[in-house]
């Protein structure tokens, strides 16, 4: 069963992996973009629980700058992706134009959270 | 006028009084201003009572003058007063040696100098005729009249205004006045001019102001040029409309139309009554200036009393800022009386107790202060001073002055001064000195008192004077104050016989430690006592004339280091004072506190010359311990200033800083934080990233190139924001940045828009791919 398995999941891996070869690039920069900003808060995390959360408010402003900038551009993916019918009508450059105005918002609160 | 200088020439000593001393001494009353130390010396070595005296005592009193305050002076009008028989000049001699009323000065130094400062000309001449005048009667009666040398400046409108034909008869008085004074050159036509036109005012004239102006015109300048034509044709006609102003109670309108009456204006009838009768070429008849005497009769018993005996008129009926004040009413009525009982015939009966309270009232008012107070002066026939000081009489070396003054002109009639009684004030006992007349000495013209007798011992004495005037012929012509009461200390050296300190043992009475004092000298005894022990202060006064003498302070102090004081009477019988303070009965008294006291004692009275408050010395207390319940020491007063100082330095606490962690670590993962970024730039150039879509076309790249220039101008802005902008800054810049990216964007972002529109209508069947 154990080789089941790990032959399953190895066989899911390559799947998924064949199956992402064919999204179009852009979605790809998209994806590649969010991993970014994940990891970045990710480290920020490891180092609030290495140093103590001193000070808080600047570890917030960072974690959720970078959280923050993931959701958008995961939204920007979803409407700019051709396969989803229900933005068949937006027109990318729309969704583009969207995704810049909310990133500086955020940015701006996170800013001014920032301290 | 010539008479005026001669009179002025006549003023001698005014004397001013010095305050009042504390302590009872010799004479306070040096009162000549000529020859202070001849007065001195008779004060000191003449073993009599030396009493003082004023001649040409000059009276400024003050006189509301058209709504100014002035001072008016007295004595001018004296001479002529007593030349024409004017029965009631008053002339007063008062007694001046009252002791606690300084209310009534005479002319002194500080009037001339309050007259000097307040009638100041600003650039060589003041700002109307009326105030001219004022200054220079002021000054003229005030003895200063050289010190104000204005007629070079005020000459010329003087004769301006006596020349112009349209000047009304208020200046015209004015600047008549003011030439009787300055005496300025004028032509002969002027005063012609001027005559004519008064005497034709006054025929015409129905209101009391316009009589009084142009009638005292026509007498200015009769006295002026004496040939002139003034004489008035219907005198007598003129007489009664004036007398038709009258009113029953003495009052008088100001015109007939209208009906609120004044006593002020009654003194300007009067005044004009008395130009009247003077101007008229034949006598008016007698029964109608008798009506007029009448009504000064009348007018005088509506007289206002103030409760120091001083005398005023005012007004019934006060008319707002019309009502100039009693000193205004009273002078106007006093110089219309003067100046009716001047030229009326026969004798005006007022009574001289009148006369002495309107004196008082004018004296009484002591020297102007206010700026509008100006100096005038008037025609009064009122003199008196009753002054003060308060005078102590020393037994045993000269006595102090009784001043008499006597105020007059110049002419002191004889008259003798008589102690009538000297009794004392404790007992009501009979009088120790009665009847006994005062030498009247020629050279100081004093009334002196040979020594008092024996008999008088030391203590406050109520000495009755009384004025009699030698000759019985000047009773109609003077009056004179009658008795006046005068309170007298009579200080002497009281003796104090063996003081001594001791301290008694309770029960047995004996003596422990006694010690003499010396009270004359100093003392420093060191005593000491326990709560068991008494301490006994005793000592024996006597007067001069060996009596027994209870003063008014006998007091001893005990003072303890902590400053808590306690205080007890030494009683005494006859001679004998001794006070017994029994510490056994006052270890309560004393919260218990032992230690050192310091020990005074004050003894003290009026009429003892040699008062004394005096540290004894020390006293070491041994007091019980204070039980549980014992009251505290009253707290001391405190520096009240000490809550001021420094308070106590409060040491802040501050919040621990947090602990941060180590720069290394802060840095090392810093740099781990660019590790993700750069893996997305390698990302993305695995994935293959080009820029085919950037527009080639010149417009779309100017746009293109200014969009993202745009995002990184913000995202610069942001960090300018963290870095040292406020909010409020970064939203200005945020808010123009912006609007110039939307339209930049959107430019953009539409023609790619279009562009990629027009690939997929052109080409279905492909991708879209705008990144490759």
């Amino acid at each position: 069963m154990a080789r089941t398995t790990t032959k399953d999941a190895q066989d899911l891996f390559h799947s998924l992996r064949s199956a992402y070869a064919s999204t179009p690039t852009n979605l790809k920069i998209i994806d590649l973009y969010v991993m970014f900003a994940v990891f970045t808060a990710l480290i920020q995390v490891a180092y609030m629980a290495i140093v103590g959360s001193f000070p808080f408010n600047s570890f917030l402003s960072g974690v959720l700058s970078c959280i923050g900038t993931a959701v958008l551009a995961v939204c920007l993916r979803i409407q700019v992706n051709k396969e989803n019918k229900e933005f068949k009508d937006l027109p990318p450059e729309r969704a583009f134009a969207d995704f810049v105005l909310c990133n500086l918002v955020l940015h701006l609160v996170i800013m001014n959270f920032l301290g | 006028m010539g008479m005026m200088s001669g009179k002025l020439g006549i003023l001698k000593k005014i004397l001013t009084s010095l305050p009042r001393q504390s302590k009872p001494s010799l004479i306070t009353t040096v009162w000549s201003q000529d020859s202070p130390s001849q007065l001195k010396n008779y004060s000191l070595q003449n073993p009599r009572l030396v009493l003082f005296s004023f001649q040409n005592l000059k009276f400024l009193t003050l006189f509301d003058f058209d709504s100014h305050i002035v001072l008016i002076s007295s004595f001018i009008c004296f001479a002529d007063m007593a030349r024409n028989y004017v029965r009631f000049l008053a002339l007063i001699l008062a007694i001046s040696i009252c002791c606690e009323a300084a209310i009534f000065r005479p002319i002194s130094e500080s009037h001339r100098s309050a007259a000097l400062d307040l009638f100041k000309p600003i650039d060589g001449s003041f700002s109307s005729l009326e105030e001219t005048y004022e200054a220079l009667r002021t000054f003229e009666v005030l003895g200063i009249g050289n010190k104000l040398d204005i007629s070079a400046s005020t000459c010329p409108s003087v004769v301006e205004v006596l020349g112009s034909s349209s000047s009304n008869l208020k200046t015209l008085f004015y600047a008549l006045r003011n030439q009787r004074i300055l005496k300025c050159a004028l032509k002969e036509e002027i005063l012609k001019g001027v005559s004519s036109k008064l005497k034709a005012a006054v025929n015409s004239a129905s209101a009391l102001p316009d009589f009084y102006h142009s009638i005292g015109g026509l007498v200015l300048i009769k006295d002026q040029t004496p040939e002139a034509n003034v004489l008035l044709d219907d005198a007598e006609g003129v007489f009664r409309s004036i007398k038709a102003l009258s009113q029953s109670d003495g009052r008088w309108r100001y015109g007939s139309n209208n009906p609120e009456s004044s006593t002020y204006a009654a003194g300007m009838a009067f005044e004009a009554l008395a130009g009247v009768i003077s101007l008229a070429p034949s006598e008016i008849e007698q029964a109608v200036v008798a009506t007029v005497k009448n009504d000064v009769v009348k007018l005088f018993d509506s007289i206002e009393k103030y409760d120091d005996g001083s005398l005023y008129f005012d007004e019934k009926i006060v008319n707002g800022h019309e009502h100039q004040g009693p000193i205004f009413v009273t002078s106007s009525v006093i110089r219309g009386v003067t100046a009716f009982a001047a030229v009326a015939s026969g004798s005006l009966k007022l009574p001289g107790d009148d006369m002495l309270g309107l004196a008082k009232f004018f004296l009484g008012i002591g020297i102007p202060g206010n700026t509008k107070d100006l100096f005038n002066q008037g025609f009064h026939a009122i003199d008196s001073i009753p002054s003060s000081n308060c005078p102590f009489i020393d037994s045993e070396r000269p006595a102090q002055g009784v001043s008499v003054s006597s105020v007059l002109g110049y002419n002191t009639p004889p008259l003798t001064v008589t102690l009538v009684q000297a009794s004392s004030s404790s007992s009501k006992s009979a009088s120790i000195i009665e009847n006994q007349e005062l030498k009247f000495d020629h050279d100081s013209s004093f009334h002196v008192l040979d020594a008092l007798p024996k008999s008088v011992d030391i203590g406050k004495y109520l000495f009755t004077f009384e004025v009699v005037l030698n000759d019985s012929e000047n009773e109609k012509v003077y009056a004179t104050g009658g008795k006046t009461q005068v309170p007298i200390f009579i200080t002497g050296v009281v003796k104090i016989d063996s003081p001594e300190i001791a301290i008694l043992d309770s029960d047995l009475g004996s003596i422990e430690t006694q010690k003499k004092l010396d009270l004359a000298g100093e003392n420093s005894v060191t005593l000491s006592a326990n709560h068991l022990q008494k301490l006994r202060l005793s000592f024996q006064l006597s007067t001069p004339s060996g009596k027994a003498f209870k003063p008014h302070q006998a007091i001893i102090k005990l003072r303890h280091e902590s400053n808590v004081e306690h205080v007890f009477l030494v009683g005494n019988s006859g001679k004998q004072f001794e006070i017994i303070l029994d510490f056994l009965g006052l270890v309560e008294k004393f919260y218990y506190l032992s230690g050192g006291y310091d020990i005074q004692l004050t003894v003290g009275d009026a009429v003892m010359e040699n008062s004394l408050l005096k540290a004894l010395g020390h006293i070491e207390l041994d007091l019980p311990e204070p039980p549980e319940k014992a009251a505290r020491p009253p707290a001391q007063p405190v520096d009240p200033y000490s809550r001021y100082g420094p308070k106590a330095e409060i040491s802040h606490i501050f919040r621990t800083p947090e602990k941060r962690p180590p720069q290394e670590l802060s840095l090392g993962f810093l740099g781990l934080i660019l590790v993700p970024f750069i893996g997305f730039l390698v990302g993305l150039l695995t994935l293959g990233v080009n820029l085919k879509n950037f527009p080639s076309s010149a417009v779309p790249a100017i746009f293109a190139a200014l969009f993202h220039l745009g995002i990184g101008a913000v995202l610069l802005l942001y960090v300018l924001f963290w870095l040292k902008l406020d909010l409020f800054m970064t939203l200005k810049a945020l808010g123009l940045l912006g609007i110039f990216l939307i339209f930049v964007g959107q430019r953009i972002l539409s023609h790619l828009a279009s562009t990629s529109a027009k690939l997929k209508s052109g080409d279905l069947m492909t991708d879209f791919d705008p990144a490759g």
